[in-house]
């Protein structure tokens, strides 16, 4: 007997779970399935349990903030299964998925996807080494195990990211050697057209102001206006080169190298199912159509938070309930009257919770050479291709993006594009001179997970003997 | 001004870029022109298998000199296309499978064919040592194999370009008019040539190519799924199929898994794409665990699946188009037409040079498969 549920949803974050706790107040059946052992996402990684402790307390208020919502969530009544991966949705919506080996389908009226964002992959020479990770990972060490790097840590890139990880770092005990900042020259500048929303917001800023001033205090050294760096190292990261713009090229040891060039939407899941996408000049990155209740272009299916464009987490719980909003209303459990009413505060919340995030873009926009790799660069991490191989197979036609994961096998591999995908776009461009909108992205195909023959066996139930 | 071809080839896969090749090769002034690019759809994503096993008797004969072709293909398009014939094998699971294949290969045998032949259970495991002991036997082809099929289509597209073809990529034929000499091509974006012959290669469109000269020819789609694996260590050289079930089977240079054999997923031939089932795939997830109980733990990496035209008689349509002279026809390879791609283009060749060919393509006229025939031949 396949299970069926009026609402499924991906991911336990704060979309998510924000969602759940209104699609159950309105008396909608909800399952909601993630891959981490409990709820919170990558903002809220582990709050339950980290929260109450010291580390709580060092990773600072807004960390702190999600056990409240855990809290919640967990009373609402949805049905819960944490450690589970989808890997696979098809129309009439059956949603395939994982837990500890076993697969099974779920069919769902409707669909939420609030898988969230990954972190934008910067590929630089050297990225692959071992020692160099992103800063999104390091948090997610320090929340999840507590761990510090017993080494100084290096940090290059721009963005609040690198920011709020090195102040956390610093209350934890850790050391950082140096923070390479890449954004260009002029952010403040690039700021200005938005002093408006800076007072408006001024509560915001003050949070970031007060990470750079403890940055300060802790003799943390900035270099600004790196515009390119390499890591070397035999086996492992052993030295960091940079060149900063009108300044010469230095090289210093090196242990650990966190990176960090901001986030894009999780779209591998609504590219699979074909939803409509827009290409974002202000994020650099594709992101889905959305209606008002942030509805895809696909009836029934629905994403919240970072997956339907970066906003970070307060939007997302705002975004999570407007979509819980608007799939009560297609289900029926709420006249049209109803919904607009209870939208309305929650519409004004939002456009205040999204209101810097043009000055954030216009601030950290990714550093350019991230789009245009020099050719020694590996770009296709699985399968080992450099932008130079990249480049070359570009000269044959004018293929897109599909074309040279068939020419070289870019893409193919078990990350599905994740890490090359915007990198083989941005270099078809240049190579093509056409805008990168237009050369277009991989087409996803499932599984959107890694999956064992032996669990897709497991579904195959005439066979079972 | 309008651009004069000797041939326009529609469709830039595998058999239009063979028949455009072939042609050049013969000095004809040959254009392919492709709607999306070369190799899109079933050429993109074939398994590959080089496969004389279990063919048709109605093109049996032409599928044993395409593989001859295949023993020397670099000979014809400068790289042998990761072709390596290590066999083709279809498994018995049971004693009524068994008897099935027994029965074809010495029907074979009767009239004269020996590229078949049963192996037992001890050559079966030397062949295949991880193989699953409860199957009893099968039959085998020695000299059928599996290619790469990326690798063809580099080879073909840069041997017929070398060969003189001219390749126009992203650009759809909206229209085919009669004139004087020929046919008058428009395409996409008002573009326009002139043609003394037609090849439609057009694949899972090739149906609606042939209306466009007046040929109503019923075509179904297909579209079979495949599935690749991670890569793991060499473990298995001959292609494998199941009697009585939907597999094939094969590890590839790359050392990935490539599963696939017919598993139909969900076709949309407008808006050129389709949909995995991933319930169906598991039946061939389920055939290769029975099959490999050491791959259950394999991870899959990519399922995709690829478009292309079938026929009631599973047989594809090669030759003249019955109603518009000078337009000939080569499609609906119901799922087996990779193998066909060297001497299906050659035959196309032939037609369009010479009027005529001795390759034996009786029973792929386009007329047994046409209502307004059919009644013809009844009456």
């Amino acid at each position: 007997m396949m299970r069926e549920v009026d609402v499924l949803i991906v991911g336990a974050g704060p979309a998510g779970m924000s969602a759940a706790i209104r699609l159950r107040a309105a008396g909608l059946s909800v399952l909601v399935v993630d891959e981490q052992p409990a709820p919170g996402g990558q903002i809220w990684r582990a709050v339950e349990t980290v929260a109450p402790t010291t580390t709580g307390k060092l990773l600072g208020d807004e960390y702190r903030a999600g056990q409240h919502l855990a809290a919640a969530f967990r009373a609402s009544g949805a049905d819960y299964e944490p450690q589970t991966q989808v890997w696979q949705i098809e129309p009439g919506w059956h949603v395939y998925k994982s837990c500890a080996g076993q697969a099974e389908v779920i069919r769902a009226d409707q669909v939420l996807l609030a898988t969230g964002a990954q972190e934008r992959p910067a590929p630089f020479p050297g990225w692959t080494l071992p020692g160099v990770l992103t800063v999104g990972a390091a948090q997610i060490l320090l929340k999840t195990s507590q761990q510090v790097p017993a080494d100084p840590v290096w940090v290059v890139g721009s963005g609040p990211l690198p920011l709020l990880y090195m102040a956390q770092l610093v209350r934890a005990g850790g050391r950082v050697a140096g923070w390479l900042d890449t954004s260009p020259a002029g952010g403040w500048r690039r700021a200005m057209p938005y002093l408006g929303d800076v007072l408006q917001r001024f509560g915001e800023i003050r949070k970031g102001l007060g990470w750079l001033r403890e940055l300060k205090q802790a003799g943390v050294k900035r270099i600004r206006n790196v515009q390119s760096f390499r890591a070397l190292g035999d086996g492992k990261l052993k030295t960091l080169e940079y060149t900063v713009n009108g300044g010469g090229t230095r090289q210093v040891p090196a242990k650990v190298l966190l990176v960090h060039e901001g986030v894009v939407p999780s779209i591998h899941m609504t590219r699979a199912l074909d939803c409509a996408h827009h290409w974002s000049d202000q994020q650099a990155c594709l992101v889905p159509d959305v209606d008002e209740w942030g509805q895809t272009s696909l009836r029934g299916v629905y994403i919240a938070g970072d997956g339907a464009g970066i906003a970070g987490a307060n939007a997302a719980c705002t975004r999570g309930e407007l979509a819980a909003i608007g799939i009560a209303l297609q289900a029926g459990k709420l006249t049209a009257q109803r919904a607009v009413e209870q939208a309305l505060p929650l519409r004004e919340q939002l456009a205040g919770q999204q209101r810097l995030r043009p000055m954030l873009d216009a601030m950290y926009p990714p550093r350019a050479s991230i789009f245009a790799p020099s050719d020694d660069t590996i770009v296709c991490r699985c399968e080992e291709l450099t932008a130079g191989d990249i480049r070359r197979a570009a000269a044959l036609g004018q293929p897109g993006p599909n074309q040279i994961k068939s020419f070289t096998r870019a893409g193919m591999g078990p990350c599905q594009g994740r890490q090359c995908g915007y990198t083989i776009a941005h270099i078809l461009a240049a190579e093509q001179q056409r805008p990168v909108a237009q050369v277009g992205f991989y087409r996803i195909r499932p599984p959107l997970k890694p999956l064992t023959l032996g669990e897709l066996a497991s579904l195959d139930l005439d066979g079972e003997k | 001004m309008t651009q004069a071809y000797d041939v326009v080839v529609i469709g830039g896969g595998l058999h239009g870029l063979s028949a455009a090749l072939h042609l050049a090769r013969r000095s004809a002034r040959v254009l392919v022109v492709e709607k999306h690019w070369v190799g899109r759809h079933a050429s993109g994503a074939t398994a590959a298998g080089v496969r004389t096993l279990n063919r048709d008797r109605g093109e049996l004969d032409l599928s044993l000199e395409a593989l001859d072709m295949w023993h020397a293909l670099a000979s014809l398009v400068g790289d042998d296309c990761g072709f390596h014939p290590n066999g083709q094998i279809c498994v018995a699971e049971n004693a009524g499978a068994l008897s099935k294949l027994e029965a074809r290969v010495n029907g074979l045998r009767a009239d004269g064919y020996t590229h078949e032949e049963m192996i037992g259970p001890a050559e079966l495991r030397r062949l295949l040592p991880e193989l699953s002991h409860h199957c009893l036997g099968a039959s085998y082809t020695r000299r059928d194999g599996a290619a790469d099929p990326h690798r063809a289509l580099r080879a073909f597209r840069s041997s017929a370009v070398d060969a003189g073809v001219t390749l126009v990529e992203h650009c759809g034929v909206n229209a085919l008019k009669k004139t004087g000499q020929g046919w008058l091509v428009s395409a996409d974006g008002g573009r326009e040539w002139s043609a003394g012959a037609i090849v439609n290669a057009a694949g899972a469109w090739s149906g609606r190519v042939a209306a466009m000269v007046g040929d109503d020819i019923p075509l179904a789609t297909k579209s079979s799924m495949m599935m690749v694996s991670e890569r793991l260590r060499p473990f298995i050289k001959p292609v494998v199929a199941i009697m009585g079930r939907s597999l094939s089977f094969k590890q590839s240079d790359q050392g990935t898994l490539v599963i696939g054999g017919g598993l139909q997923g969900i076709p949309d031939l407008d808006r050129e794409t389709s949909t995995a089932r991933m319930q169906v795939l598991a039946k061939g997830a389920r055939s290769a665990t029975d099959l490999f109980p050491s791959v259950r733990d394999i991870r899959i990496v990519r399922v995709w699946a690829g478009l292309e035209a079938k026929t009631d008689d599973m047989l594809p349509v090669v030759g003249p188009s019955p109603n518009a002279p000078g337009v000939f026809h080569a499609f609906g390879f119901s799922g087996h037409g990779f193998e066909l791609v060297p001497v299906v283009g050659a035959t196309l060749a032939d037609l369009i040079l010479t009027g005529k060919t001795s390759r034996p393509i009786q029973a792929l006229d386009a007329r047994r498969l046409m209502p307004a025939f059919a009644k013809e031949k009844s009456s």
